[in-house]
């Protein structure tokens, strides 16, 4: 699924395919009066409020993140000052499903 | 260095666009954003296919890149601005790289593309036509650049910096959690290294924090000591440099290396120390 010889984010986060296995994954849009938001960027907090991971908005305003089991904060950053967050729990061998609006 | 000799903010960028000697470089792993839209006049750098060498890990040779650099038209008299996405990881890393070929007329721009869409500045699909150059690169400069030898010898007597993150450094997580957890390597951390992630030295939209709020991070909070040598590392050697940038050509540091194996080669290695947990 993944390439060790790469570490970037493509926009929207990569995508989940086959299985969950033991992935605990975080998964979601955002949207502005229930159109995607093309341009922003989703954050991924951990328990302590540190950052963990980013990605920027796929087209469908969509963003995956493959977490650890536990607590998590994402936060929406997006331009104009655009800056949302919202609480999630990931649990191993499931993805979480998470709806923003701004 | 100070920091106007190395960094720059997106205002000065967006007034000098047509400026002559200065070339925009975009660089990415993944370059479909550049294909998007990217600032005007703006080429790009593929931080795989272009850098690393395709066959062996390593990075392309001199030849290589002086062919490269010559290629997307840029001499040795431009001074080159470098951004991207990832909060500036792989531009962070380009910026090393150009270094390492002896290419000192660089900076970064502060906050990469992020703080560029942010502010809600414009971004073209027009891809510019530059004239071929005959560029020149130095040998590789080894002073910024750490193998794993260096790492192992460094357990206990230099400066260790773990760039990424805590669930990375305790061992919870192999890879940044944008990606899928699926790894050879063993997880953990290079004993004695502090884990000061990335993301500490950076604001939320991708700029530097400010010089005294770094050196207060690494100093008091992390205790590195400035009077060592210093090796960072992440997983494949982009968030470190991105550290490195800060340590180097930031707060100055003289004896700062970047170990671009990093996580990826130091947990696949038989028989080296490994911790696991978090910081102390």
């Amino acid at each position: 699924m993944s390439d060790a010889s790469g570490c970037g984010a493509p926009a929207g986060g990569v995508k989940v395919t086959g299985g969950v296995g033991t992935q605990a994954i975080v998964r979601g849009h955002v949207t502005s009066l229930g159109t995607p938001v093309l341009s922003g960027y989703a954050r991924l907090l951990n328990s302590d409020g540190e950052f963990v991971a980013e990605v920027p908005l796929g087209e469908d305003g969509g963003f995956t993140f493959y977490a650890a089991p536990g607590d998590w904060t994402l936060r929406v950053l997006a331009p104009g000052g655009v800056r949302v967050e919202r609480s999630v729990s990931a649990n191993t061998g499931m993805i979480t499903e998470l709806e923003v609006a701004v | 260095m100070s920091r106007p000799d190395v960094l720059i903010d997106a205002e000065w960028v967006q007034g000098h666009l047509d400026h002559p000697g200065l070339v925009l470089v975009e660089v990415d792993e993944d370059t479909s954003a550049y294909d998007k839209g990217h600032i005007r006049g703006a080429v790009k750098i593929d931080w795989k296919k272009d850098l690393q060498d395709p066959v062996r890990r390593d990075f392309i040779g001199r030849a290589e890149f002086e062919r490269l650099m010559s290629e997307r038209g840029i001499s040795n008299d431009d001074t080159v601005i470098l951004y991207g996405g990832n909060n500036n990881w792989f531009a962070a890393y380009a910026y090393w790289y150009f270094k390492l070929y002896g290419h000192d007329r660089v900076k970064l721009l502060d906050g990469g593309r992020k703080k560029w869409e942010l502010d809600s500045r414009d971004l073209v699909i027009d891809v510019p036509a530059r004239p071929a150059t005959s560029f020149r690169a130095g040998e590789q400069d080894r002073s910024i650049r750490a193998f794993r030898d260096d790492v192992v010898a460094a357990i206990g007597h230099l400066n260790l910096v773990d760039v990424r993150s805590p669930d990375e450094f305790a061992g919870r997580l192999l890879a940044p959690a944008h990606l899928p957890q699926e790894q050879a390597q063993r997880g953990g951390h290079v004993p004695t290294a502090k884990n000061v992630p990335w993301s500490k030295a950076a604001e939320e939209d991708g700029t530097f924090k400010s010089d005294d709020a770094l050196r207060a991070l690494y100093g008091d909070q992390a205790g590195l000591d400035f009077a060592k040598d210093t090796i960072a590392y992440c997983r494949i050697g982009e968030r470190s440099a991105h550290t490195w940038f800060v340590l180097h050509e930031l707060l100055d540091q003289p004896n700062v290396k970047n170990y671009d194996g990093s996580w990826t080669e130091y947990g696949s290695l038989v028989g080296v120390p490994i911790e696991v947990g978090d910081a102390s």
